[in-house]
């Protein structure tokens, strides 16, 4: 693989100098260190928001059961945003994340009531499906060479229309399909996608008063809902990859500069396909998710949802540009999303601030990036 | 391997791309611990010779030898495992990605099996720190980006890593002509050390001065042709300038601006 045994040159460095520059390496301060991580500005945006919420907010915000209540709608969107995110990083957009969700829920459920498939074959064909769509969005745009956001902007009308002709064709005139809850039936496969996960544990916990329970001594909050773990799941993973993995060099080399990442080897056009895909897969993820926890699915899901996931993915850190960002910090930019969503109702504010908020939120994380990537690479 | 053989022969390398004919006719060699200079001006069909001894484009015809052996390449990538690295002036790096990961890039030592399988970052970074230190850069912290690094530096690192990763023969295309001076004596003294290693060079500038403080043996190119080639004994600075620039004119140029051409 590596060739160690490399003849090396003659200038070697004599002891005391390597001596001085161990020292000087120590002297890489924390502060340089944390400002260097581009998930930096969306934990402390958490932060912030946090503050402003437990000094203004109704306190039962901050129990358990209102934690829950943040995460579940964060858990949807963070999925999304942390395959935004990778996408991003890898240099492309996809803006058809949200008509995918309405378009992969709707094949979803024609797989359970119309064709009465099990559910663990419906929902591996509509991985495979939104795969598909996804590698067709990234073939497009590799090989035209045109801007992602056209191509799959294109995609976000296509799918969101396929979805309400499906939809009306597949239900007789309704833009919304029922029934597929009770269609997929019960087992582990249904308890992996919907529910909730830990019931055991929590349980547990409020038999030994460690967390609130009711009078007849079921606990308050059952369980963590399952697109949660998925969520935290998915957060671990993508954050592993990208820092630990080659496929993770090969994503940050491909959105930093194609053509040099391509002039090392680094096979840019595939990895580009495998994140639209993954984006699109990540998608149909969120569809199942969403629909088994309602039971049904309509022409309107996932309604911009790619620009929320993208705007989640920029206050996580991640350049417009591409090559740079993090996906902890897609994670932290949903749950701030979540928090806000869901907390302004625990506040005496109109909920309707909630866009003037994201707004603002965008605009200062957008600015922080900018600042702090000058800052990292030196730019001028 | 026989060292005689020089490392890449051309003979009489043509270049079409439809009607153009971008090289008609190109011959030359390099040997091993040389730096052949290839001096052109713009459009004397430089980068596409660059680009057809680094895979990038195929011959239309002509003899194309690596160390002996006729050659053929379907990609870039061939060209590599060959042993031919090419540094292009500003396409080698990626500004936002630290030093180690640059280095590495494409070429990712892992450890680990799958699905666990990892990069494994500490020897990267010990490497990339060794190999920065050898070649004179400070590299305080192998985790900075390399947008922190000077043009210079950040030319030393990607011959550095062409090095490192085996290469036999390095393609430098322009590697000075962006820098300032201390930068351009920085690189220019790294592209010795190199030739000092054993490996082959091919220097392509339109500085003179540049070429002829490292070369050993210059080649000049002019519209898709081989002017000749010049050992340093034979040629004065002076010469090689004119014959790059396709000659009278240029003198008459220089001689009213002083002769600082």
């Amino acid at each position: 693989m590596v060739n160690t045994t490399q003849p090396t040159a003659d200038l070697s460095p004599a002891p005391t100098v390597k001596k001085i520059q161990d020292e000087r390496l120590r002297e890489v301060s924390f502060v340089t260190k944390i400002m260097r991580r581009p998930e930096l500005g969306a934990l402390a945006g958490l932060i912030l928001v946090a503050i402003f919420f437990a000094s203004t907010a109704d306190p039962s915000m901050f129990t358990l059961a209102g934690i829950m209540n943040i995460l579940s709608p964060a858990a949807q969107l963070g999925i999304l945003a942390i395959a935004a995110a990778l996408l991003m990083i890898g240099g492309e957009f996809d803006l058809s994340i949200g008509s995918m969700v309405a378009f992969t829920g709707l094949i979803f459920g024609a797989f359970i009531t119309l064709s009465g498939w099990a559910l663990l074959p419906a929902i591996a064909a509509t991985l495979v499906i939104a795969a598909v769509l996804g590698g067709l969005n990234g073939q497009l745009v590799i090989r035209t060479r045109l801007p992602s956001f056209i191509v799959t902007l294109a995609f976000l009308f296509i799918l969101r229309g396929l979805s309400l002709v499906g939809l009306k064709w597949a239900t007789g005139g309704s833009t919304q399909m029922r029934g597929i809850g009770d269609q997929a039936g019960e087992g582990l496969i249904r308890e992996l996608f919907s529910g909730n996960a830990l019931e055991g544990a929590f349980a547990w916990l409020a038999a030994n008063d460690l967390i609130g329970k009711f009078p007849n001594g079921t606990p308050t909050v059952t369980g963590v809902p399952v697109s949660i773990v998925w969520f935290a799941g998915f957060a671990l993973l993508a954050t592993w990859i990208l820092l630990r993995t080659r496929a993770g060099n090969w994503i940050f080399a491909a959105g930093g500069d194609p053509n040099a990442a391509r002039n090392s080897g680094v096979p840019v056009d595939r990895v580009k396909t495998a994140l639209f895909m993954l984006t699109a897969a990540a998608a149909a993820v969120v569809a199942i998710l969403t629909v088994l926890d309602a039971g049904s699915t309509d022409a309107r899901r996932g309604f911009q949802k790619e620009f929320e996931a993208i705007i989640a993915a920029v206050i996580g850190g991640c350049l417009l540009t591409g090559g740079y960002g993090s996906a902890i910090g897609a994670f932290f930019g949903a749950i701030i999303f979540g928090m806000v969503s869901i907390g302004l109702t625990y506040t005496r504010f109109d909920s309707d601030w909630f866009q003037v908020f994201l707004g603002a939120m965008l605009l200062l994380a957008v600015l922080f990036n900018n600042f702090i990537r000058r800052k990292v690479t030196g730019e001028r | 391997m026989d060292q005689d053989v020089p490392l890449i022969e051309i003979r009489n390398l043509v270049k079409h791309f439809g009607s153009v004919i971008a090289l008609s006719g190109v011959s030359l060699n390099v040997n091993r611990g040389e730096v052949m200079c290839l001096l052109g001006d713009n459009g004397a069909g430089k980068s596409t010779l660059i680009k057809t001894l680094a895979g990038v484009h195929k011959p239309t015809s002509g003899d194309f030898l690596v160390e002996g052996k006729p050659v053929s390449f379907a990609s870039p990538r061939d060209a590599l495992d060959a042993g031919i690295a090419t540094v292009y002036q500003d396409l080698a790096m990626i500004p936002l990605m630290s030093v180690t990961r640059n280095f590495f890039m494409g070429r990712e030592p892992v450890k680990g099996i799958w699905p666990f399988r990892r990069v494994d970052f500490d020897y990267c970074d010990e490497v990339t720190r060794e190999e920065m230190h050898r070649i004179g850069i400070d590299v305080r912290d192998p985790h900075q980006a390399v947008g922190t690094l000077s043009g210079g530096e950040r030319q030393c690192v990607a011959i550095a890593r062409a090095v490192y990763f085996g290469a036999k023969v390095l393609i430098l295309d322009e590697p000075t002509s962006a820098l300032g001076v201390a930068q351009t004596s920085m690189v220019l003294k790294y592209i010795h050390q190199v030739r000092q290693k054993g490996l082959g060079v091919i220097f392509i500038t339109h500085n003179v001065r540049h070429a002829y403080a490292v070369g050993d043996r210059f080649t000049v190119l002019n519209r898709g042709k081989t002017l000749g080639t010049y050992a340093k004994s034979e040629i004065q600075i002076d010469e090689l300038q004119n014959l790059m620039a396709g000659g009278k004119e240029l003198q008459a140029v220089s001689a009213e601006l002083g002769g600082m051409v």
